[in-house]
């Protein structure tokens, strides 16, 4: 995983609450069994018409928002399914962080196996890097993850609360199965303990 | 101190707790399709690990499958390949798994209670958000992604912090026609889509006791529709009944053992809930979503909501949005609002329960001129047993398809799609813009409450239809 430590980037104003995993990727684009390559659809019934060419009033289509490497939204951002396929088609685009009042929690979780970090600030101040957001190329946002701050092109920086293990890991781009491995005499050992505890509980086998 | 059902599941299942309170916490029961795992198994292959615990884990194949004859194999090449793919997985990583062709092949969510593999007071994952469905049996039972789904196969762990806990306490007795369905849209109206986030909700009260394992499951599917990440019911009599003698469940002394332990799961008395919403089944009303999140709801004796009449800016202009998509006028009456298609079926009414009650509402009576019905059933031993009840005559003398079991048109990765502009009546879990195909238009309603729409040709009060 690519590690996350500063970005200085376009952000892509996108004022929509409940934006909804069918949203950023529809159903139909998940047939696929590579992780790269879902950017082309990401948002794709906000992004193109029936016949497959651009919808220009939609904010990823103008420039310099193509660019955009973070996404600023409203309310409960990602609800819905638990594809992954979510912050793979983010990520594919270029985008590298998401800020938004809430997330819905699946979503929340797997933009942080994916490298991507997800901003939780409150409404007020989501409104006024929506109109940053709004000046386009000249108008660029950084965030700082060591320091945990969004900074607004006219300077002033806005502290963001994140999780310290889930900071470590961006920071650090670590692999979480590689940190839990750590752990394998403690599941060893409940493992064991279970068996004893709980030997009522039948093993999977599917017999023809 | 008095401890919640789930704060008694969680405890259970903590491997190890790290300083800033994250657990390492153990999986008893991981599920997996052909959707949301080749990436998973492409990173343990690439990283030279192996499946932890193979007897922990069952993969089916259910999202992308036809439910037309299935001899002939599937036409479409990328659907075709995902679940090749899992197949090759499944067979290079020694994990259980029931083939297209078996009769235990179904919608992972039917089939994990339907088998005995998902049982009382375990922790269940799927790469998938409906797996909350599996709380109804009083487990720990959630969606995760495909990052997670290779964590669980490589370690049977995930890394966790606890969830909030949220009590929904339904009390008093259903009035007549009203189901599960119209429970889950009620509370999802009442608290909205980001109402349960952070939380897992526990059902209580004595309407959700009365509830059978298939409307439990009904309920507790949802959750994830009120943004919790899992939903749990006690276990109780209800349940060990419905455990007894499935194929996967323990037996004999040891299932008498397994229900000693089940039935210390309960919450205590005095346990703490960070939210509680109580709600009175007596005002309960068979519900319908008139928008494009399942928050949008209303008994179907209400009209379309009126955005004028919305204060909030931001609010009004999702409400407008919501009817432009769905093509509804505010204050019509929603039942005046005439469907295309429906569908009956999905992890939410794919149930033996659920095709008995839209049989019911079908038997002798016709699906509307210009309209098509969709029946599939959410598994193969779902399918077989409604075929020895009769039930698929009643159906397709009524007019009803009536399919093999998969996913279908609850998300359309299969050829069962909405075409642009198309309003369908189904007892699926969302109605997101394009949800159910491109441009659909998709009313979550009961199964009962479908059939009635499919013999009317209109969203219907099922009271009206009542023998």
């Amino acid at each position: 995983m690519k590690p996350f430590t500063t970005l200085t980037a376009v952000a892509a104003p996108l004022p929509m609450a409940n934006v909804d995993t069918d949203k950023i990727i529809p159903a139909r684009f998940l047939k696929t069994i590579e992780r790269s390559g879902l950017g082309v659809h990401l948002f794709d019934t906000l992004r193109y018409d029936a016949d497959g060419k651009e919808r220009p009033g939609f904010v990823l289509n103008q420039e310099p928002y193509r660019h955009a490497q973070i996404l600023i939204a409203h309310e409960n951002f990602g609800c819905g399914s638990s594809r992954e396929h979510a912050p793979w088609a983010l990520l594919d685009f270029g985008i590298r962080c998401v800020i938004a009042p809430d997330f819905a929690d699946i979503f929340h979780n797997n933009c942080f196996k994916n490298g991507i970090l997800p901003v939780r600030l409150p409404r007020a101040v989501i409104d006024q890097l929506m109109e940053d957001a709004k000046l386009g190329a000249n108008s660029r946002i950084t965030i700082d993850l060591a320091a945990q701050e969004v900074v607004r092109p006219n300077g002033e920086r806005i502290h963001f609360d994140i999780d310290p293990f889930r900071k470590k890991l961006l920071l650090e781009g670590l692999d979480d199965i590689g940190q839990t491995m750590e752990h394998a005499a403690s599941i060893d050992a409940y493992e064991a303990k279970v068996r004893r505890e709980r030997s009522f509980i039948p093993g999977i086998e599917v017999r023809a | 101190m008095a401890k919640t059902l789930f704060d008694k599941v969680w405890d259970a299942h903590v491997v190890e707790r790290l300083q800033d309170g994250t657990c390492v916490l153990y999986i008893d029961r991981h599920l997996v399709h052909e959707v949301t795992s080749p990436q998973a198994f492409e990173g343990l292959r690439m990283a030279g690990r192996r499946v932890r615990r193979p007897d922990a884990t069952i993969a089916v194949v259910d999202h992308n499958v036809p439910t037309t004859d299935r001899k002939s194999g599937i036409k479409e090449a990328d659907s075709r390949l995902q679940v090749e793919t899992l197949e090759r997985n499944v067979a290079a990583f020694g994990v259980p798994y029931i083939p297209l062709l078996d009769e235990r092949q179904g919608i992972v969510h039917i089939i994990g209670p339907e088998l005995g593999a998902s049982l009382p007071g375990m922790t269940i994952v799927c790469g998938d958000s409906h797996t909350s469905t599996h709380g109804a049996l009083g487990s720990l039972a959630f969606g995760i992604g495909t990052s997670e789904v290779e964590h669980v196969l490589a370690t049977q762990t995930l890394l966790q912090k606890p969830a909030k806990n949220m009590k929904v306490a339904v009390e008093g007795t259903l009035p007549f026609g009203v189901t599960a369905k119209d429970i889950v849209l009620a509370i999802i109206g009442r608290i909205g889509t980001a109402g349960g986030t952070g939380h897992v909700i526990e059902y209580t009260g004595s309407a959700i006791r009365a509830l059978d394992m298939a409307g439990r499951m009904t309920v507790c599917n949802m959750s994830i529709e009120g943004g919790a990440r899992a939903g749990m019911i006690a276990p109780d009599e209800t349940t060990f009944e419905y455990v007894r003698g499935r194929p996967m469940a323990p037996r004999g002394e040891a299932l008498e053992r397994a229900i000693a332990w089940w039935k210390t799961l309960p919450s205590d008395p005095g346990a703490h809930y960070d939210k509680v919403v109580e709600i009175d089944a007596a005002t309960i009303a068979p519900m319908v979503t008139w928008g494009t999140s399942p928050e949008a709801v209303a008994p179907i004796t209400g009209v379309v909501p009126d955005p004028s009449e919305i204060a909030d800016e931001a609010k009004r202009a999702q409400v407008e949005r919501m009817l432009e998509y769905m093509a509804l006028r505010p204050g019509q009456k929603l039942a005046e609002v005439p469907v295309d298609m429906v569908f009956i079926g999905s992890c939410t009414n794919g149930r033996i329960e659920d095709m008995r009650a839209a049989a019911e509402v079908a038997r002798g009576r016709r699906v509307a001129p210009g309209v098509r019905a969709l029946v599939v059933p959410g598994s193969g031993i779902v399918k077989r047993q409604a075929e020895e009840e009769g039930l698929d005559r009643v159906l397709t003398e009524a007019g009803f398809e009536w399919r093999e079991p998969g996913c279908s048109m609850c998300l359309g990765m299969n050829p069962d799609k909405l075409t642009p502009g198309q309003r369908c009546a189904s007892t699926s879990n969302r109605n997101f813009e394009g949800r159910q195909g491109p441009g659909g238009r998709t009313h979550l309603l009961s199964p009962a409450m479908a059939a009635a729409a499919a013999v009317m040709g209109r969203l219907a009060d099922v009271r009206e239809l009542a023998r």
